[in-house]
């Protein structure tokens, strides 16, 4: 380890309450579906610096919720045609909100597919508000999701992942272990078989995304879920999906059911 | 035959070497272990050109899973994904580091480790690091020189 990167790596004991009050679960046993692939899954805040950590576990310095304050004005200001806001049908962020984020991505009937929150945030503007779509891994897309991620934080990610789903599920499995691009790495290859060592001077985690929206120190912004698969994609030399395109979706999914169990983080920190 | 001169021009421009016979990707000779006896081309390696592919980012990028002592002076952050390469070749003869090097899946299966000479059977397979589709052909991440030039590194190895 001697040769190992730089910054030294923080506890992976460490707790993380966040603002002294909300204590979250970064570290339990997987669910069910990972048996033989993964006995405890652990949150990317265990891998990160105490540094970066340390940022997580108050709002003030969070860097993500400045953006949270700006979405919040964007939820309670009509927008569109039909003379709306979020806030006119879903009253108190807080209140309408809480629950969302750990159950999503999620089957939604009246689609007849499984569903993004930044999906169903577009669906809202654009046929119930008469705006225009956000750009699905843009600024703005990331600051309200964010917001209403905020609302759930310390509830556990719970998504379904039978019924209606599974076939979207398991489409996000293949996915998930299939080499692409020149390089031949598949997700597993990095976040299930070498998570905790290092990849020049990255830490590799098991790559959840229970922190998402996520505040990265490098890029100083808060980024999607697909922006994070587009890239780690493009690491592999290898032609990536889009973001909001349905083999993302489904990746998502399955992804987000790996951390079934951990807390809901968003907006996290991360570097 | 036209397209052998073709190849030959190409190295010489890259590599600024006067002649060079080169093996193509899909003619490597190698046994049911996966080792490359012959060499790559006919231009001996050349370890101080080698220790630089190994050591940077856009070429071999081999310190990214790999750690060399004798490495760390100059380059910074070797990775650990694989295993440390001091002494490799005490431990292996160089049929096994070349054939490695072509293709590391012949001889570890299912090894995470790239094939280093290999242009054909990927998986959306991208235009370098752009994220777009690859477009014409695949060139093989590293040359057959740099291969060459890797080896000859390698070699000089020894136990820290
Ligand atoms: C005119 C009413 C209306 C407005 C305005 C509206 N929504 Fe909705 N929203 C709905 C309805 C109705 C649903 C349920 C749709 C469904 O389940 O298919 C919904 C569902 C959602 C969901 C999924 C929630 C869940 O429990 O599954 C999210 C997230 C959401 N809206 C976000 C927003 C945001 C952000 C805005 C403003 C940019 C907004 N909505 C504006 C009516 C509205
Ligand atoms: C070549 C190695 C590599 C591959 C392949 C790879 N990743 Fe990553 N990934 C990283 C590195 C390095 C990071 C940054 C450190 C970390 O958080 O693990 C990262 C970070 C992430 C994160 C952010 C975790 C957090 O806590 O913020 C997610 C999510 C993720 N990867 C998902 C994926 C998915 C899904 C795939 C496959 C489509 C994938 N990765 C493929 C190297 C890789
Ligand atoms: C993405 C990670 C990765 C990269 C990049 C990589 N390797 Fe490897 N390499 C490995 C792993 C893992 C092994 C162990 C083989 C296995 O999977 O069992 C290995 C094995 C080896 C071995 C055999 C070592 C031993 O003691 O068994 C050599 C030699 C080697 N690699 C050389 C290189 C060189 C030279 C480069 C760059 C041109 C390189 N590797 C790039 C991951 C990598």
């Amino acid at each position: 380890l001697a040769l190992g990167a730089g910054a030294a790596a923080a506890d992976p004991e460490a707790d993380l309450v966040v603002n002294g009050e909300i204590r979250m679960v970064t570290k339990t046993d997987a669910p069910a579906h990972l048996e033989g692939h993964l006995d405890t899954i652990r949150s990317g805040w265990t891998f990160r610096t105490s540094e970066t950590q340390a940022l997580q576990m108050d709002d003030f310095d969070n860097p993500g919720m400045i953006f949270v304050d700006g979405a919040q004005e964007a939820w309670d200001t009509a927008e569109g045609t039909a003379g709306k806001a979020c806030a006119d049908c879903h009253g108190d962020v807080a209140e309408g909100m809480m629950g969302v984020r750990a159950v999503y991505p999620k089957w939604n009937e009246a689609a007849g597919e499984v569903r993004t929150i930044e999906q169903m945030v577009n669906e809202c503007r654009t046929d119930r508000m008469g705006a225009d779509a956000y750009k699905y891994d843009g600024g703005d897309m990331a600051a309200m999701v964010a917001l209403i991620s905020s609302v759930s934080r310390g509830m556990p990610v719970d998504v379904a992942i039978d019924g209606p789903a599974q076939e979207t599920w398991e489409k996000g499995q293949e996915i998930y272990y299939t080499r692409y691009g020149q390089l031949e790495l598949s997700c597993a290859n990095c976040h299930e078989e070498n998570y905790d060592y290092y990849i020049r001077a990255d830490h590799l985690s098991q790559g959840h995304i229970n922190g998402f929206p996520t505040y990265r120190l490098k890029n100083a912004k808060l980024n999607t879920v697909h922006a994070r698969f587009k890239g780690c994609v493009r690491d592999t030399r290898a032609e990536t999906f889009k973001p909001g395109s349905p083999e993302f979706v489904a990746l998502e999914l399955y992804v987000a059911s790996r951390g079934n169990g951990l807390s809901v983080e968003g907006p996290s920190v991360r570097n | 035959m036209k397209k052998a001169a073709l190849g030959a021009l190409v190295l010489m421009a890259t590599t600024g070497l006067a002649t060079a016979e080169v093996v193509a990707p899909g003619e490597v000779v190698m046994d049911e272990y996966g080792f490359v006896p012959a060499p790559l081309t006919d231009q001996p390696g050349d370890p101080e050109r080698g220790r630089k592919i190994v050591g940077t980012k856009s070429l071999g990028n081999c310190v990214s899973c790999h750690q060399i002592t004798e490495m760390s002076h100059d380059v910074p952050f070797h990775g650990e994904v694989g295993p440390m390469l001091d002494g490799l070749p005490h431990r292996y003869p160089v049929a096994m580091i070349r054939g490695i090097l072509v293709n590391s899946k012949n001889v570890f299966d299912g090894t995470v480790m790239p094939a280093y000479y290999k242009t054909d059977g990927f998986i959306r397979p991208g235009n370098g690091y752009t994220g777009k589709a690859a477009e014409g052909a695949i060139e093989p991440l590293l040359s057959a020189q740099q291969i060459e030039d890797v080896i000859a590194y390698l070699l000089t190895l020894e136990d820290e």
